[in-house]
């Protein structure tokens, strides 16, 4: 299929009939995209729908199995990233390929492909993340940055290869409205100074907001090109998916119950030199509400869910309080006794074991709080094993998670059917506390859908959930109360009609104590009940 | 006690701490890539029995230390090949590599069993050796000792001053990123392991051509293993790594000395101090999570393979 849009200025890279297999799988077949000078041009489908593939044989990391590249009018081979540079492509990374125990100017350094003197770079550095208002110090340690910091690095590191086209993978996904918002002003600026971008998102209406053009990819083909300033966010969404999306339905309106989850000025240390401290976190969690917990990464979203699963524990047995029990000393599975469920942000390796057969992950998940169920022969505790795969079956077929074969590793699913499994194992128990950690990071928006309409169905049904996410979209559609972490600190929760994006990103911005807005940030205190 | 003593009881500190020292200068560079290579027992001991039957067969101490260089790194070539080429356990291989080591080098020295050995002699510069009392320790020692301490000063220069030295701290702190921005993961890895093992050759030389200029089965007595917890004592910082060898160098040193003393402690509690001090230290460090997170090599013993 071709690109018929019109086409802006010369055409910089064009890419031929190029298709990429592993294995039996496909992952790219047969994709055109061309990408013209000074235009940013969004590459849009849904996760596994061969995006990252295609980018990675553009930046050198995979080689096509068949077809052409053609960059400014000659064909090329890119052999390997820094052949990529070369030629004048540079690419900010998704999972960033940062090094935690370097300084900035180190990781800066290990890209650029010549021997530099390291106090000149440091010097560029600084007056490019200046000239681009991406401020940066030289010389801090990457370990202590937060999230946004890090992408600046990325971005800066990137520009001082003075690159000809640059690949944006998934950019905003760990932002702050704020910062999303300063950094379409330098994809912009740069745009402006006639170099290309391709920019690849979920967020539709960044990319309606920033692109001119956009290559649609599904199942490794590409199934469709359009002007998305002429497209609806609905509309881009379809085109991905190839169907229309259920839109999530919420209609417990304020019916909530009694207090099944407690936050009783919950303090804790950091434990490694890259965490953050929680600082006097108190929140009530009724039964029939969800609670979201917005915030940008690294302001203690894991400390907090690990102090509340019981990953790490507290001190004070008061400190968390699950269903009118005081929590703080247990466990996680004593924790999970007390009808509480938890869901992480990990998949693989925290929520899952990778080389473990979904049947095993139940069991392994459940093998206490339903002893009766899966285990035989009393204290012998033999393995049920029919029984376990009768309900892994039936996971599946409720959350209707996609796999290959009877019973699969969790380390063969995708990203997303693996989490609607994760989610289905813990529904299944009927939970009355559900805290669950970035529950659609990373996953297809059909899968994000069908896991939010799970978690407010269980709400609805009378449990309390509490949903930690950096999706502000995903903290608008499923809460009904919302509470903004910053700096190991939880402001206090505001319902969330009465919630704009404009306050939550003040308080995302907010080191605690300091109370920047009276209304909604009475730091530390139970109150602003729906 | 008077100078000339305390003079020579230092120098023979040094003799005690120079193997530590290059093993675990060596084993630091393994490990800053993100290598764990439990085998320093068993290629120290290889670059002995080669060292000393290469110097016997010759009769030349310094062709028998260059052996013992090229014997290390090639046995450490086997463990490489297994780890990184076919990404097994590390830890496994590793210690495979010792016990292989161990048994291999008695088989080699089997016919130079209790055969006097060939000295390396210490140097002689004219009129600097002669200086009275200094001259000796500071000019008069072997060339194995001289090379481990602009050894350590090479690989800390090395390691935190160039470019290739960033690359291989990359390696070791995140594979996936460094393969991601062009760095050969696996050839930086290969190049630390043979570095690594050319430099527990050559500690395994000093001790059956300086030390104790003879072959006894087993001869290294663990010492690839206190090698092994001087680079965690140090926090992988080569700096550390002097100070640790010769903090252990005179705890052996202070055993000997006791014993001839007559202090009435167990001999056997003495020999077991090191390892006591090891165990200790361990201890202590792990105790400390930010120092240890910091500067241990985030992807230690985790193997990688890249996507292709």
């Amino acid at each position: 299929m071709t690109n018929s849009t019109k086409n802006t200025g010369s055409e910089l890279l064009t890419v031929t009939g190029i298709t990429k297999i592993f294995g039996t799988l496909k992952a790219n077949d047969n994709v055109d995209l061309d990408v013209n000078t000074g235009e940013i041009h969004a590459l849009l489908g849904e996760n596994g729908a061969g995006k990252s593939t295609l980018v990675k044989m553009l930046f050198g990391s995979l080689q096509p199995t068949s077809g052409s590249i053609q960059w400014r009018g000659s064909t090329v081979t890119i052999g390997s990233p820094s052949a990529a540079r070369i030629l004048g492509i540079g690419m900010v990374f998704q999972h960033f390929s940062l090094f935690d125990a370097l300084t900035v100017s180190e990781n800066i350094a290990l890209s650029l492909g010549e021997s530099v003197d390291m106090n000149d770079l440091a010097q560029k550095t600084r007056s490019v993340s200046q000239e681009y208002g991406l401020p940066l110090d030289p010389g801090a340690l990457v370990g202590d940055l937060s999230v946004g910091e890090r992408q600046r690095i990325e971005i800066v590191r990137c520009l001082l290869q003075d690159p000809a086209l640059i690949i944006l993978d998934e950019p905003t996904s760990v932002l702050t409205p704020q910062e999303a918002d300063k950094l379409f002003e330098t994809l912009e600026r740069l745009r402006d100074e006639g170099r290309s971008i391709l920019y690849i998102s979920h967020r539709l209406e960044e990319v309606k907001r920033l692109c001119s053009r956009a290559t649609i990819l599904r199942h490794g083909k590409v199934v469709g090109a359009c002007d998305p300033r002429k497209e609806t966010a609905a509309s881009l969404a379809s085109k991905m998916v190839g169907a229309d999306i259920d839109i999530v339905h919420r209609d417990n309106a304020g019916n909530t119950g009694e207090v099944l989850l407690a936050l009783n000025s919950l303090s804790m240390p950091a434990a490694t030199p890259f965490a953050m401290a929680l600082k006097n976190i108190s929140l009530d969690l009724r039964a029939g509400e969800v609670v979201g917990i917005a915030g940008v990464a690294g302001n203690g979203q894991s400390e907090l869910f690990d102090a509340i699963s019981g990953e790490a524990t507290q001190n004070n047995p008061d400190d968390v309080v699950i269903n009118g029990q005081s929590a703080g000393l247990l466990d996680i599975s004593e924790r999970r006794n007390l009808g509480a469920a938890f869901i992480p942000e990990e998949r693989l390796g925290h929520g899952a074991v990778p080389d473990f057969t979904l049947s095993e992950n139940l069991l392994l998940a459940r093998h206490q709080s339903d002893k009766d169920r899966f285990l035989k022969l009393g204290k012998i505790a033999l393995i049920n094993r029919a029984a376990v795969k009768i309900l892994a079956r039936k996971i599946v077929e409720d959350m209707d998670v996609r796999k290959s074969g009877e019973d699969p590793d969790a380390s063969a699913l995708s990203g997303g059917n693996l989490q609607k499994f994760i989610v289905g194992r813990e529904l299944d128990r009927n939970p009355d506390v559900m805290v669950v950690n970035q529950p659609t990071w990373g996953v297809d928006a059909g899968a994000a859908a069908r896991i939010r309409q799970a978690l407010i169905d269980l709400a609805t049904s009378g449990s309390a959930v509490m949903v930690i996410s950096q999706d502000l979209d995903e903290i608008f559609e499923i809460s009904d109360r919302i509470a903004v972490i910053s700096d190991g600190g939880l402001s206090a929760p505001a319902p969330a009609k009465e919630m704009t994006r404009e306050n939550i990103g003040m308080l995302m911005g907010a080191t605690h104590q300091a109370t920047s807005d009276g209304s909604a940030s009475a730091a530390g205190n139970e109150e602003a009940r729906p | 006690m008077d100078l000339v003593v305390i003079v020579s009881v230092i120098i023979s500190v040094c003799a005690a701490s120079t193997p530590l020292l290059l093993a675990a200068t060596g084993e630091l560079v393994v490990e800053r890539s993100g290598v764990l290579n439990l085998g320093v027992e068993g290629m120290m001991i290889i670059g002995a029995v080669t060292g000393f039957a290469m110097a016997q067969v010759t009769g030349n101490p310094y062709l028998g230390a260059l052996a013992a260089i090229a014997a290390g790194a090639f046995f450490s070539l086997l463990f490489a090949f297994l780890t990184l080429s076919l990404a097994t356990n590390q830890v496994a291989t590793g210690l495979a590599l010792t016990i292989l080591g161990l048994g291999l080098s008695g088989m080699i020295g089997e016919g130079f069993v209790g055969q006097p050995g060939i000295k390396m002699e210490a140097v002689n510069i004219p009129f600097l050796t002669d200086i009275p009392v200094v001259g000796k320790l500071l000019f008069g020692q072997d060339v194995i000792f001289y090379s481990s301490l602009i050894l350590v000063a090479a690989v800390s220069w090395f390691l935190f001053r160039t470019r290739a030295g960033l690359m291989l701290r990359s390696v070791g702190d995140n594979p996936q990123s460094a393969h991601a921005l062009g760095i050969p993961v696996i050839r930086t890895r290969y190049l630390a392991v043979l570095f690594g093992g050319a430099c527990s050759g050559l500690a395994g030389a000093h001790l059956s051509l300086v030390y104790v200029p003879q072959w006894v089965e087993g001869m290294t007595a663990g010492r690839g293993w206190i090698a092994l917890a001087l680079v965690v004592f140090a926090s992988w910082r080569p700096a550390r790594v002097l100070v640790g060898a010769y903090l252990f160098g005179a705890v052996t040193i202070a055993q000997f000395h006791a014993q001839a003393l007559g202090i009435p402690i167990p001999a056997q509690f003495l020999t077991s101090l090191p390892y006591l001090a090891t165990i200790f230290v361990l201890v202590l460090i792990a105790r400390n999570r930010r120092m240890t997170l910091i500067n241990t090599p985030a992807s230690l013993s985790q193997p990688f393979v890249p996507d292709r």
